[in-house]
């Protein structure tokens, strides 16, 4: 599903090297997770794949069912099936959550050839899956984001990611500025999204997040580089040790 | 009445001498076919004094400091090289529809002048006579010469050939739409509209299409108590390339006054608010977006608003938004003048100019003058680029990069749109300026 290879990233306006070298290779159906400390690139990674302006790839690649990713605009990395839940979702003011998604869902149809859904279809969809994410019709109708608490706009992250259907979705700190309920709520929402032929990517700092999405694989990143790879336990280790044995470890 | 060869032959003069302007209002005033007037009389001749007296503008005028008044005062239009084209705007909406072409009333084209709660005459038919309007013509324009100087609504009210005069006794459902066409390819034109709410009167009056190939139009309204006045004009990139617009209003106690206009047109174009809030808990919002693209010749686009609160808890706002790219200019002078007594005053203003490109700019002269000491005011003016954030977001989700900037654009003129309180109007016209952003997307 999705690898990257010997990703290396510089900031464009400035000398900076973010990455220095990321090797990651999620395999369809899995649910990956990322963590480590601040800094350490994890958010880069986020948006060098899904293609964000003010980075620039000085060496290697990543793909996306065998599709080079780097070279694609960000609406045809979309279309390819890639998703990012954003860390801070973005206020859209005076435009509505529901012609935000339905412009989202048609144009990612168009572009992949597929007929355009009616409004009639499109809201019978839409309505389905905000009700088991708890957002309401007021919630659909208001501005992208606008007066949303930071729970409301994790679940409209999540409610996107449910109509887009991709193949390959990012969760940048998802978990971040969540209460206890929120988190459970949201990750309810993406484990109903899991499946055979989807996989995960999950960025966080702390390990709870990870008691309601269960990973498959844990990776450590810290300095731009993959320090450490293993089970759901890594998870743990990190969250009774912190982030200290281990980067000592890779020194 | 002064007519053309006694006001062409006058030369102008302060304290006996000639100033910079005079020879170009001496020609101004030749090249027009000055009416006679029967109930406007009184204004026009009252109008010719007062023009001579303050002259026309120039590029030294504080007040026209970021546009040049010079197409506005040149004696006559330059032709337009554009074809005309019927607007299709508010066509689905029950309306009463009065038709003017190269800005007079086209009777044969237009609706009966007739509706429950409505009296409506056109100003070329009805100067003959003694006339209701006379209360308001030219008089709601005197009013707002105080403190600024605006000559060419003083022109207006002199020479205005046609227009339409509405008395609204009851509250009327059907908007009253006045509907432009232009024949001749350089129609200068001058309308003068005068419309009166009476106590508790509603009325939604539409303006749509082209005036000429340069346009002057005055509309005075007054709003009486309890009564409600709702404007929307739209102007197209066809519509004319040069015009003047200015909107007298009063508002009375506990009346409601709201303007919202469209611009997508024009290589000079400026239009003045004027508006009285003369009653206590009266609201008045004007409203405006203007969209602007230098690619396809200059574009000029000048708001300036004066509105000043001479009574007690009232409500005013001002909502600019101008979208500019490919060296277009944008214009906005917004003043807010609390009078002394108008206690518990509530004025807003903003103005914002969104650039899409590094080659355009926005002007913004926000002014606050307050003389009472119990009292909300607050402006902001802002001016700024994409938010390159929210258009990786909506990229992000497969919005193409035009369709995203699209939504963007609409997202900014949001809060301006809103002021369009009828829901199928405001829709009409996002519909309308979806299409067209998006038909322009790409250049």
């Amino acid at each position: 599903m999705l690898e990257i290879k010997n990703l290396h990233v510089k900031l464009e306006e400035e000398d900076k090297q973010i990455l220095k070298g990321v090797d990651l290779t999620v395999p369809a159906g899995e649910v990956h997770a990322i963590m480590g400390p601040n800094g350490s690139g994890k958010s880069t990674l986020s948006y060098v794949l899904s293609g964000r302006d003010g980075y620039e790839v000085t060496e290697g690649e990543a793909s996306l069912d065998g599709e080079a990713l780097l070279e694609m605009e960000p609406e045809e990395r979309a279309a390819a099936g890639l998703f990012l839940a954003f860390q801070y979702p973005v206020e859209i003011p005076g435009v509505g959550n529901l012609t935000f998604l339905r412009t989202a869902v048609n144009a990612q149809r168009k572009a992949r050839g597929e007929e355009e859904l009616s409004s009639a279809e499109f809201l019978k969809v839409v309505r389905e899956k905000a009700k088991t994410l708890q957002i309401d019709a007021d919630m659909l109708k208001r501005p992208v984001n606008v007066g949303f608490s930071g729970g409301e706009k994790k679940r409209n992250e999540i409610l996107q990611m449910a109509m887009l259907e991709p193949r390959m979705c990012i969760l940048d700190e998802t978990d971040s500025g969540l209460d206890v309920d929120a988190m459970r709520l949201v990750a309810e929402g993406v484990n109903a999204l899991r499946s055979p032929d989807r996989s995960f990517l999950v960025i966080t700092h702390y390990q709870r997040l990870l008691d309601h999405i269960k990973p498959d694989v844990v990776h450590i990143m810290s300095n731009g580089r993959i320090i450490k790879t293993g089970g759901p336990e890594l998870a743990l280790e990190v969250e009774k040790n912190g982030y200290g044995d281990l980067l000592a470890e890779a020194n | 009445m002064a007519d053309t060869a006694v006001l062409a032959a006058q030369t102008p003069t302060v304290e006996g001498k000639a100033r910079p302007g005079d020879a170009a209002l001496t020609a101004r005033l030749a090249a027009l076919d000055l009416p006679q007037g029967g109930f406007t009389r009184a204004a026009r001749a009252d109008a010719a004094e007062r023009l001579q007296a303050m002259g026309l503008p120039g590029a030294r005028d504080e007040y026209w400091r970021y546009t040049d008044p010079a197409a506005f005062n040149a004696p006559k239009a330059t032709a337009l090289d554009i074809p005309a084209r019927e607007s299709t705007l508010f066509a689905e909406i029950d309306r009463l529809k009065l038709v003017f072409v190269d800005g007079r009333f086209d009777a044969d084209a237009s609706d009966d002048l007739a509706g429950e709660g409505l009296e409506i005459s056109t100003l070329a038919t009805a100067d003959a006579g003694d006339h209701w309007a006379a209360a308001f013509y030219g008089k709601l324009e005197t009013e707002g010469q105080t403190p600024v100087k605006r000559p060419f609504a003083v022109l207006n009210t002199l020479a205005a050939v046609d227009g339409v005069l509405i008395r609204v006794t009851g509250q009327v459902a059907r908007p009253v739409h006045l509907i432009y066409r232009r024949a001749d390819a350089a129609a200068d034109v001058m309308v003068h509209h005068v419309v009166a709410l009476e106590e508790g009167a509603e009325l939604t009056l539409l303006e749509t299409g082209a005036l000429g190939a340069r346009s002057n139009a005055v509309l005075e309204v007054d709003v009486a108590k309890g009564a409600r006045f709702h404007h929307i004009a739209s102007k197209r990139a066809d519509d004319a390339k040069v015009g003047i617009g200015h909107i007298f209003a009063r508002v009375g106690e506990a009346a409601l006054f709201k303007s919202f206009s469209l611009a997508v047109n024009g290589e000079m174009m400026r239009n003045e608010g004027v508006i009285q809030i003369l009653g206590d808990d009266a609201v008045a919002h004007i409203a405006a977006a203007a969209l602007g693209d230098g690619s396809t010749g200059k574009f000029h686009h000048d708001d300036t608003v004066f509105i000043t609160h001479a009574a007690e808890r009232c409500e005013s706002r001002q909502v600019f938004k101008k979208v500019l790219k490919h060296g277009a200019n944008g214009i906005f002078q917004g003043k807010i003048l609390v009078k002394p007594g108008a206690q518990r005053t509530d004025g807003y203003q903003i103005s914002q100019g969104l650039l899409l490109d590094e080659g355009s700019q926005f002007l913004a002269k926000p002014e606050l003058e307050i003389y009472a000491d119990d009292v909300k005011c607050s402006h902001g003016s802002t001016t700024g680029a994409l938010d390159e954030t929210a258009l990786f977001y909506l990229r992000s989700r497969g919005v193409p990069r035009e369709q995203a900037i699209v939504l963007l654009v609409l997202s900014f003129l949001a809060d301006a749109l809103d002021e369009i309180e009828d829901d199928r109007l405001r829709d009409d016209i996002l519909g309308r300026l979806d299409e067209w952003l998006t038909s322009r997307a790409a250049s």
